[in-house]
């Protein structure tokens, strides 16, 4: 538990940087647009009908959009900004809506007597309107602010730093004490801000000043904090930290720990890790130069990135084909190639398969279509699962994406009856799964191989060196008992990193 | 002096107001009476432009209201309305203040003002840092005169002020009305439905039915010679109530 609230300073800062500047801009857009609508009846319908359709997108899907739209613009497409414009966007509709009805919701003689008094327009809006929405527009403020909270866990794998990294990394690596820390700590984040906006709108209510005034301070230190604290980040350092990229699964998290320490190692910079970042949330990241080198897949790129189809080449062949694309294309440069592979593979119950008589995916093919496949979320999406369509003609009665924590889970339990497994992952040892033989060369080779951008080649060359001496040091058996390590066993990954290359060292 | 020249409103296919002249003398005080739908309450807010008018005219002080911005006509001009309309979040002072403010009084002179108004209005000082919510419905109205006399208007509009008030209230409120409005030299509009109110307020009654003038005199006037069977009717009921009155107090004399 100590390892895991070490971490809480840093995450709860980033969650308070991101929900409470949300709601600030979110409310400096809304208000306003409040106001016009309050005035002009023909835009409502419109404007709210658009807010709304934002809301009605997943929240998930509206971080994961932000991605691929700021690249597009050339703006840092991972990390704060994407997160925080997804945020503000969400906390539109509450707000908006709350100052329109607020507002329309003044009694009309108390309007009449504004006007009757001879206030302007503006006048009437400011001393009479406004003032007597306010308990409404903060209404909404609030309904906004435990939105965000929440929403702001799901910043993680689009680079965004936050409660929600304990959480991420917590189902992967079934930690669960690291979720219930996040979950624990997002709850009490909303519980506090909530009851600091009631205390406000308490105030305005009983007209109790000096409620007003504390719940104002009470924002005024979080705003002042946040504030400073997201300045400090952004001040043009002597030499900014180096970041290393990982994706969201066991292996990435021990493998970005081991690229890091390596670094620190050798090197006086900083070296940050960037965990939990979607497939090619990573890629683009590097090619962008928002992260500095991570550990990618042979095979991933080839079929992604390079868009190669049909048969792959020999292992040897793929690596020096995506390396040489890779430098030719974007300027990367595959630095090392660890060893091992992680390959996806099909994977049954070990008494199952031997039931039907099946260790190759040519024989599974008959029973396939009484059978059900459960599969990570971009398995099925990914071109090496239609190339297996593809080539053996597999066609199974039910397809699921789940998580891939709970994937071993379902096939032990028999929810499903093949899973698409991880070469490498120490769980198909300990599930007791065989993998399914891919005889007709379906899936392309996945040499792990590290991958660095141009800033690392040209700014630190003791870390690329030092890089490169892991190459060839870790093979399929080393990286499965890490795996494990993590998994089942439940360490730390920089702990399983540390022991790692104390190992390699001696 | 208030002028009304021929003055019409339509809202679509209705008419409400319906070429309607009249003026009102310096220091007078006009009633204007009718039913449910007569115009009156349209007339006296084409006065101070809550209403603008499809044709004709309003003159204030010889000056056609139109050539004013509404929001500097309507702070020359107090109006008091039925439902008072004050300002919830506001105290009894800020709200009695708040033409004063609008048009940038120094905060001493409006503390003054308030003082002087709530001796005017008869109510005690200590109510000036309370809530609208905390008053009673004459105590409201009160405010609500007070806030319409702050900044010094000549000219008062009044919409069935003392409509919604028991009668006891109403009548000391109407006694305190007319002295303030005999001590301030004001020129005011009134309006009511209640025909005894009208004869015991007004210098002058115009009585409207269906957005026009039927008819406009004394309260002598009108009761010497009603033009016809609509106004006799409306004078009916003040007349048979003065004479159970009468009966009534003769016999308690004899």
């Amino acid at each position: 538990m100590i390892d895991e609230l070490r971490l809480l300073p840093s995450y709860l800062t980033a969650h308070l940087q991101l929900v409470l500047f949300a709601i600030l801009i979110g409310s400096a857009l809304s208000i306003p647009l409040g106001i016009l609508l309050s005035r002009r009846a023909r835009l409502e319908q419109p404007v709210l009908f658009v807010a709304n359709t934002i809301q009605t997108i997943p929240a998930l899907a509206l971080l994961a959009l932000m991605v691929p739209l700021l690249a597009a613009l050339h703006l840092p497409s991972i990390g704060y900004l994407p997160a925080f414009i997804a945020l503000v966007l969400y906390s539109i509709l509450p707000i908006l809506r709350n100052t329109v009805s607020g507002l329309n919701g003044v009694d009309a003689g108390v309007v009449d007597a504004a006007r009757a008094v001879g206030m302007t327009p503006r006048e009437q809006l400011v001393r009479v309107r406004l003032p007597l929405a306010l308990p409404v527009i903060v209404a909404g403020i609030r309904t906004a602010m435990a939105w965000t909270v929440g929403m702001a866990t799901l910043s993680t794998p689009v680079g965004g730093l936050g409660l929600g990294n304990y959480i991420f990394s917590g189902l992967q690596t079934r930690n669960f004490k690291a979720v219930f820390v996040g979950c624990i700590a997002a709850a009490v984040l909303a519980l506090i801000l909530d009851a600091l906006l009631g205390l406000l709108s308490r105030g305005m209510h009983y007209r109790r000043r000096g409620l007003i005034v504390g719940a104002g301070i009470g924002f005024l230190v979080l705003y002042v904090y946040a504030a400073g604290s997201l300045a400090a980040e952004m001040l043009p350092k002597t030499q900014g930290p180096l970041v290393i990229g990982a994706k969201s699964f066991t292996e990435q998290y021990v493998l970005s720990e081991i690229v890091a320490q390596r670094m620190r190692d050798v090197g006086g910079r900083t070296v940050e890790i960037r965990q939990s970042l979607g497939s090619t949330v990573a890629f683009d990241a590097l090619r962008s130069g928002q992260i500095d080198a991570y550990v990618d897949y042979s095979g991933t790129l080839w079929a992604t990135i390079l868009k190669r189809k049909g048969t792959a080449p020999h292992r040897r062949q793929v690596v020096t084909e995506v390396g040489r694309f890779l430098r030719e294309q974007y300027g990367i440069c595959l630095i090392a190639t660890l060893g091992f592979q992680n390959a996806y593979a099909l994977a049954m119950r070990r008494d199952f398969a031997k039931k039907l008589g099946v260790d190759s995916i040519s024989q599974l093919v008959p029973y396939a279509e009484r059978l059900s496949i459960g599969a990570d979320y971009e398995f099925l999406e990914r071109p090496e699962w239609r190339s297996i369509v593809e080539k053996y003609g597999l066609r199974f009665a039910t397809q699921r994406s789940m998580d891939p924590s709970l994937m071993y889970q379902a096939v032990k339990q028999g929810s499903v009856d093949v899973i698409s497994a991880f070469t490498t992952d120490g769980r198909i040892l300990q599930s007791d799964l065989v993998l399914l033989s891919d005889d007709r060369g379906a899936i392309p080779p996945y040499d792990a191989i590290v991958l660095a951008g141009p800033r690392l080649m040209q700014e630190e060359p003791k870390s690329v060196y030092a890089l490169e001496s892991l190459d060839g040091r870790i093979d399929d058996e080393v990286m499965r008992q890490m795996n494990l390590m993590v998994d089942e066993e439940h360490q730390n990954p920089t702990d399983v990193a540390r022991s790692f290359l104390r190992r390699l060292v001696r | 002096m208030i002028e009304v020249q021929e003055l019409t409103k339509n809202y679509g296919p209705l008419t409400v107001v319906n070429r309607l002249s009249f003026h009102v003398a310096r220091g007078e005080l006009l009633v204007l009476v009718g039913g449910s739908g007569s115009g009156k309450t349209t007339t006296l807010r084409l006065i101070n432009r809550l209403v603008e008018p499809t044709s004709g005219c309003v003159l204030i002080e010889n000056d056609d209201a139109s050539r004013f911005k509404p929001h500097e006509l309507r702070r020359r001009i107090g109006y008091v309305s039925q439902d008072v309309g004050l300002f919830p979040h506001m105290t009894i002072a800020e709200n009695i203040e708040v033409t004063p403010s609008l048009l940038g009084w120094s905060s001493a002179r409006r503390t003054e003002r308030t003082a002087e108004l709530l001796d005017l209005v008869e109510l005690p000082s200590s109510i000036t840092r309370r809530y609208p919510s905390e008053l009673s419905g004459g105590q409201a109205q009160r405010v609500g005169v007070a806030r319409a006399l702050a900044a010094k208007p000549r000219f008062m509009l009044l919409d069935e002020p003392f409509g919604a008030l028991d009668p006891l209230t109403r009548d000391r409120l109407q006694q305190s009305f007319v002295d303030i409005k005999r001590q301030l030299d004001l020129t005011a509009v009134f309006v009511t439905h209640d025909m005894t109110e009208a004869l015991m307020l007004g210098d002058r009654i115009a009585v409207l039915c269906e957005g026009r003038l039927l008819q406009i005199g004394t309260p002598q006037d009108l009761l010497d010679s009603p033009k016809d069977d609509y106004i006799e009717r409306l004078l009916d009921t003040p007349r048979r109530q003065a004479r159970q009155l009468e009966r009534l107090l003769a016999r308690g004399a004899s």
